[in-house]
């Protein structure tokens, strides 16, 4: 009988984690040398581009060890970033050990300690694998310290690689079956199965992506969802082989997937328990939550008659990101929309570009914003994450505003930089730790506000590269916020108000008055575009009138030509936004976005 | 204004390519008595769509290149084939080293009754730069030849917006053309037609050409100066000594009258179709010889393409648009009073009339209504 083993690879991004999952693929021998794409498992575009994993896939390996022994190797494979943690968990939660990779030029990251935990959270099974070993500036003995000193994790188990080169792979596949547990579980329990991950197909609806825990689940099984109670009758299951490879059932320990006709994708939420309606499970299996959004944006098409389309967009990606949360907004500016809640800005981007790529959605979103607290005159507290509700300032007793705890390693040498950086990013109380001469974690309290727009990339330019980052959310605190709005010959366009600490305001407003400026189309009369806080205006920027456009000659043969010129200029202009009798691209709402560049 | 149709024929002969032309030519004028031949038969694909004209117009190309033997076929022809109202605007085009007495008068007897003379400039550094065959003093007799030859309905074109050309050397161009009283004037801005060597030279940043301001300045003193000595302003480029010196012609098409072209390139008009011929001369004069069409391609406009051309044509012109054909909703009402108080439009008498600022953005006033 087949034995199985479920893990994970962990890594820092960049240190080879989707290499290594494309070695471990090629030699389970579901590709032949012909087939083999690198990255096989990243398989959105946008993943490929980027170079990170953004969505988890997950794959089937048959092992066959030199003695005989026939293995079914469970890869699941997680998001590589910090603002996925959840689903992280969720499929951690599903393994019974990880592989923790470690560059061996880069050594240990902050990223690779906070998977670390998660694992160790999970109570998993860890093995050390250092990778890219054949590399010249690889130095095996500086980084199996790091792995004693700060991981705290035996070092003379790492398991020496370059995945790139396939060495060590079959050291990897063989740690692999003799260090991590074999599954536990009855197949004559109930059964209880974990949602780990789950994605649309336009034609079987919800493929839910599940561990099974105990009992045993097949086609024509009623299913029951144990958050929901939704029950859905199976019509195949089967197992991830780079395709779907369908089976008879899948039973306790085993990795696969479920296919039940779900359209109603709401029904599906990761981290969720699958159990038979008829013989349920009599409690869920732990750590099912909603998730918690901390960075908000509006989501609005681009043509408003597109509303629909993008409702029905919305519904079908949010089975796949358990993490996006949304609901209804609208806009005097740009209509009916969704006001969205992300993990984080990459996050935001990523929903931002599926929804463009994979959906085919023209989309504008807002300036993503954090929640605020206000306590008002009455006493009240009231929670504001949509600068539309902003209070009435006359009523504003105290501001706070979400603090984080900012964690950023970088080599030394950058260490000016960064604080410099932080300290304008309104950065507090910084602290220092040096992990290994020569590098240094950097600690600042920080308000959420100030990295959700465009730390991030802030950092990277800063350090080169090199600096990671790592926050969590501690507090709320005072501070003193304002509301900037912004107009357009004297109408307001809510959709680009934000909430804005007071010192920044002033900054804010003048850049986005100067990249409205560039984006909006000259009209036949002047544009004013001012930013205000309250009936102060704080800045602003004009747009001359165009003065002539007109051609000298029309005859008999550009009367056709002429009037197509003039249908597309029209095409064009209805997928402007009107305020007052101002065409708006979306262009202007997307640059208002754009990183400041320096 | 009368609603018979008009007849164009396209002689698409040029003796060299001036630096800012794109419309059809050929470098010689060896094809044209097969291209003559090939225009009648051509003409007999339409006997029966249409049948009076009250104007004709041979435009270019240059069909003063044209000799007074294949001149006299085509018209001729055209005539058996067509009935031409006694009183109709015959013009023909003509370049001004084109124009000698014998062919002024030659003209004259086979019927020809306006001449429009490719000035452009009476600067020879202007006229070189702009490729021109003539000099300033050949536009000069030209003119002089025309007159004495007993044209009475003279049209001199000219070109503003040149490289380098100050407001006051401009001015002097329009001195130099009134002292001839011409009938009608052509004031066309140059315009940078892709494909051209002056757009390659413009790209290329080797022409100083006049800033946005400055164009829009020669624009409205034009229209003004010529006003104040009698010419009236009935289009954007076009300027008539009294209403029956406007090209009747060229109205047509801005009128959304029908008018049948002939010839390689030309575009016809049957109210209702639209339809164009092949550019080449020779795929021509092929297709017409082995009995086919030179119909390139066709379209028959609906209701809105329709009101947008109506709209482009309308607001080029000094009568503008009905108020009826703007539309009548609410909207469009609105975005009409909003042009009206920027001043673009002037509403009276239930049409809407471009101004002088409204006509320096023509291009634009159709797309303020939708």
């Amino acid at each position: 009988m087949t034995k199985i083993r479920n893990f994970s690879i962990i890594a820092h991004i960049d240190h080879g984690k989707s290499t290594l999952a494309d070695r471990l693929i090629q030699a389970a021998g579901l590709v032949d040398e012909r087939e083999f794409r690198d990255q096989i498992l990243d398989t959105m575009d946008l993943e490929r581009e980027r170079g990170i994993t953004i969505k988890s896939n997950t794959v089937t390996l048959p092992y066959v060890r030199p003695n005989g022994e026939e293995y079914a190797l469970n890869l699941i494979d997680t998001p590589g970033h910090v603002d996925f943690s959840y689903e992280v968990s969720r499929a951690l939660a599903s393994c019974e050990g990880v592989l923790l990779l470690v560059d061996a030029s880069q050594g240990v990251e902050a990223q690779t300690l906070a998977n670390l935990y998660v694992a160790m959270e999970h109570d998993l099974t860890i093995i050390p694998v250092i990778n890219k070993i054949d590399l010249p500036s690889a130095d095996v003995e500086r980084v199996k310290e790091e792995i004693e000193n700060e991981l705290a994790l035996d070092s003379e188990q790492a398991v020496l690689c370059s995945a790139k080169e396939g060495i060590g792979i079959e050291d990897v596949l063989e740690a692999i079956v003799e260090r991590i547990p074999e599954p536990r579980g009855s197949v004559n329990a109930p059964l209880a199965a974990l949602i780990f991950d789950a994605h649309y197909d336009s034609f079987r609806g919800a493929i839910i992506a599940c561990r099974v825990f105990d009992g045993a689940i097949k086609a024509g099984d009623r299913i029951r969802f144990m958050s929901n109670g939704a029950v859905h009758k199976v019509e195949e299951v089967g197992v991830f082989q780079l395709r779907r490879e369908p089976r008879k059932e899948l039973k306790a320990g085993e990795v696969g997937y479920i296919i039940a006709g779900i359209k109603t994708v709401s029904d599906v939420s990761i981290g969720d328990t699958i159990t038979l309606d008829e013989n349920p499970a009599s409690k869920p299996l732990p750590g099912f939550r909603e998730v918690k959004p901390v960075v908000f944006s509006s989501i609005y098409p681009v043509s408003s008659d597109d509303y629909p389309s993008l409702a029905a967009a919305l519904e079908k990606y949010k089975l796949n990101d358990a993490a996006l949360v949304y609901q209804k907004d609208s806009s005097a500016a740009l209509g009916q929309g969704f006001r969205c809640g992300f993990l984080g800005l990459l996050h935001l981007e990523i929903v931002q570009e599926r929804l463009e790529r994979e959906f085919d959605q023209s989309i504008i979103m807002t300036v993503p914003s954090v929640q605020y607290r206000f306590t008002l005159d009455t006493g009240e507290t009231v929670t504001v994450e949509n600068p539309q509700y902003y209070p009435d300032p006359v009523h504003i007793k105290s501001t706070e505003e979400p603090f984080i705890r900012a964690s950023i390693l970088c080599p030394e040498r950058y260490m000016g930089a960064v604080m410099k950086l932080c300290t304008e990013r309104r950065g507090e109380n910084p602290r220092f730790n040096v992990p290994t001469p020569g590098r240094v974690e950097i600690i600042f309290d920080m308000p959420l506000a100030e990295v959700i727009y465009d730390f991030y990339d802030r950092l990277k330019t800063v350090t080169q590269g090199y600096g990671s980052f790592d926050y969590e959310i501690t507090d709320y605190r005072q501070s003193d916020l304002v509301k900037v709005d912004f107009l357009v010959n004297g109408e307001k366009v809510d959709a680009l108000s934000i909430i804005v600490h007071r010192d920044r305001a002033r900054s804010w407003a003048v850049q986005v008055c100067d990249r409205l400026k560039e984006e909006i189309p000259r009209h036949q009369f002047k544009i004013a575009i001012q930013g205000a806080i309250g009936g102060k205006i704080i800045a602003r920027s004009t747009i001359s009138a165009f003065r002539k456009d007109v051609t000298a000659k029309c005859y008999g043969g550009d009367i056709t030509r002429k009037r197509k010129l003039l249908e597309k200029q029209k095409k064009g202009k209805k997928r402007m936004k009107m305020v007052g009798s101002v065409s708006i691209p979306q262009s202007a709402f997307v640059a208002v976005l754009k990183t400041d560049k320096e | 204004m009368s609603a018979l149709p008009g007849l164009y024929v396209h002689v698409p002969f040029c003796r060299g390519k001036c630096a800012y032309c794109d419309f059809y030519s050929e470098p010689s004028e060896a094809l044209a008595f097969r291209w003559v031949d090939a225009v009648l038969r051509e003409a007999d694909l339409y006997k029966d769509l249409f049948s009076r004209f009250d104007t004709l117009y041979l435009g270019g190309g240059t069909p003063s290149l044209l000799s007074g033997e294949d001149l006299r076929r085509l018209l001729t022809g055209l005539r058996e084939r067509f009935h031409f109202e006694a009183s109709a605007e015959i013009t023909l085009e003509a370049n001004p080293d084109d124009v000698s007495p014998d062919r002024a008068s030659l003209w004259r007897g086979l019927g020809i009754n306006r001449l429009s003379l490719g000035v452009q400039s009476f600067d020879d550094r202007m006229l070189r730069l702009l490729g021109r065959r003539h000099n300033a003093s050949q536009a000069v007799a030209a003119v002089e030849t025309a007159r004495e030859a007993g044209f009475s309905n003279l049209g001199v074109d000219l070109m503003w917006g040149l490289p380098e050309q100050t407001l006051a050397h401009w001015q002097s161009t329009l001195e130099r053309a009134l002292a001839f009283s011409p009938e009608h004037l052509s004031c066309y801005e140059l315009t940078l037609e892709r494909g051209t060597p002056f757009h390659q030279r413009a790209l290329r940043g080797e022409l100083s050409l006049p800033s946005e301001e400055e164009s829009r300045r020669i624009f409205t003193t034009t229209s003004r100066f010529l006003e104040t000595r009698g010419y009236v302003h009935y289009e954007i480029s076009n300027f008539a000594r009294g209403e029956p010196f406007q090209s009747r012609h060229n109205r047509k098409y801005w009128h959304h009258v029908p008018y049948l072209g002939l010839g390689p390139s030309a575009h016809s008009f049957d109210g209702r179709r639209r339809w164009w011929n092949v550019r080449s001369v020779r795929a021509y004069c092929e297709r017409l010889e082995g009995g086919a069409t030179p119909v390139a391609g066709e379209e028959v406009p609906g209701p809105d393409e329709r009101r947008l051309e109506a709209l482009l044509l309308g607001f080029r012109t000094r009568e503008g648009v009905p108020l009826h054909l703007v539309g009548e909703s609410h909207r469009v009402r609105r975005a009409v009073e909003a042009a009206v108080a920027d001043g673009l439009l002037a509403l009276a008498r239930g049409r809407l009339r471009p101004t002088l600022e409204g006509w320096l953005i023509a291009d634009r006033l159709p797309l303020l209504f939708d």
